[in-house]
């Protein structure tokens, strides 16, 4: 073996920068700082801007390491699913041990941090997301229930809570409502995601609903959850945290994702076959959109309030 | 132009290291501005009875 060949083989598997970026999973991060930073901005309490920038960093830290560590412990099935095929595990471009240390690491950081920058509750919220989403969520449920969706989307739920928390120390009613918004939205997006990325489940043997209590079952959830979650998503938009302008938003969106879960409803296999199920992508890609709105909203009615205005 | 030549994988390697070092830089930025913060919002303050002591 020549000394080139050599050094080839021996320096080939070395991980960039970008490759640990990647294991925080950027795109889920977003959602954190956004939900968190409304949940910190709502809040009655003032919280200063280097406090508020350092806190919404450390959840941010916080979240990418439970996605570090969920593609450490998933990276069997992460390297059958297409979609997750070309993260960095899977890929070979970062070993299981460095994910595992790098999200390991990350998650005592950013909670002694958060903690020591803002207050202990919104420091053991943080921990306690990592654990929930870690633990109970990727190394327990995923695997066993198709319920797995449901329970732990609260995990994605918890960061306006800790937005909140920062800013009070404590937790309320309105930070609840948040979070409960997060959670009931969580199914739906995720069942319909499942329908038209069906053969990734199918062959990960992920107990998805799909997968265990068949398609025609999932719509069916698909459009009960999200009449549960436009029932809630309306309901908030009496208390503190709506207003005018939530409530007119929420009314428009939870209308079309009603609508969007009735087409689900009422369309079978062959239909979705058809069109590539342009019905499903749509409602999914309408989810999306329908988080970021409502959170939008009520950062307007905090936003409106500090001024004298908005609210009921 | 370097005798020695450049592998790909040390264009990488450099890439990971100046990303730390700013990434630490940063960090230290940060723990230094809460530090400001803290100390002159008076987070620190003894209690008036041990500050007489």
């Amino acid at each position: 073996m020549s000394d080139a060949s050599a050094d080839s083989a021996s320096l080939a598997p070395e991980a960039s920068f970008g490759d640990f970026f990647a294991l925080l999973k950027p795109r889920v991060m977003t959602l954190v700082v956004f939900t968190a930073l409304v949940g910190l901005l709502a809040a009655p309490n003032p919280v200063h801007p280097m406090i508020a920038f350092a806190s919404i960093l450390f959840i941010a830290i916080g979240g990418g390491a439970s996605g570090a560590l969920n593609m450490w412990w998933d990276a069997d099935i992460d390297a059958v699913m297409k979609r997750t095929q070309k993260r960095p595990i899977p890929a070979g471009k970062v070993t299981e041990g460095e994910a595992l240390g790098f999200g390991l690491a990350l998650s005592g950081l950013s909670t002694v941090m958060l903690g020591l920058a803002s207050n202990w509750v919104a420091g053991s919220l943080l921990g306690f997301t990592i654990f929930f989403y870690v633990v109970i969520y990727t190394m327990w449920l995923k695997r066993w229930t198709p319920q797995n969706i449901v329970i732990g989307g609260a995990a994605g739920a918890f960061p306006p809570m800790i937005g909140w928390a920062v800013a009070t120390g404590g937790i309320s009613i309105e930070s609840v409502l948040m979070f409960c918004l997060t959670f009931m939205w969580t199914p739906p997006h995720f069942w319909a995601l499942a329908l038209f990325m069906r053969k990734d489940y199918d062959h990960a043997g992920v107990p998805m609903l799909t997968v265990t209590h068949g398609r025609r079952s999932t719509r069916i959830h698909i459009f009960v959850y999200t009449i549960l979650l436009a029932i809630l998503a309306l309901g908030a938009g009496v208390t503190s945290i709506g207003g005018p302008v939530y409530m007119a938003i929420a009314i428009v969106l939870n209308m079309m994702f009603v609508k969007g879960a009735w087409d689900i409803l009422n369309r079978d296999e062959e239909m979705s076959e058809v069109d590539n199920f342009k019905v499903e992508r749509n409602f999914f890609k309408l989810s999306l959109l329908y988080l970021f709105l409502h959170f939008g909203a009520i950062l307007i009615e905090a936003i409106m309030q500090r001024f004298g205005m908005g609210g009921w | 132009m370097s005798i020695i030549k450049q592998h790909e994988i040390h264009t990488r390697r450099y890439g990971r290291n100046v990303g730390v070092g700013l990434l630490l830089a940063g960090f230290i930025v940060i723990i230094f501005g809460l530090t400001v913060v803290k100390v002159t919002r008076g987070d620190y303050e003894p209690p008036l009875g041990e500050a007489s002591e």
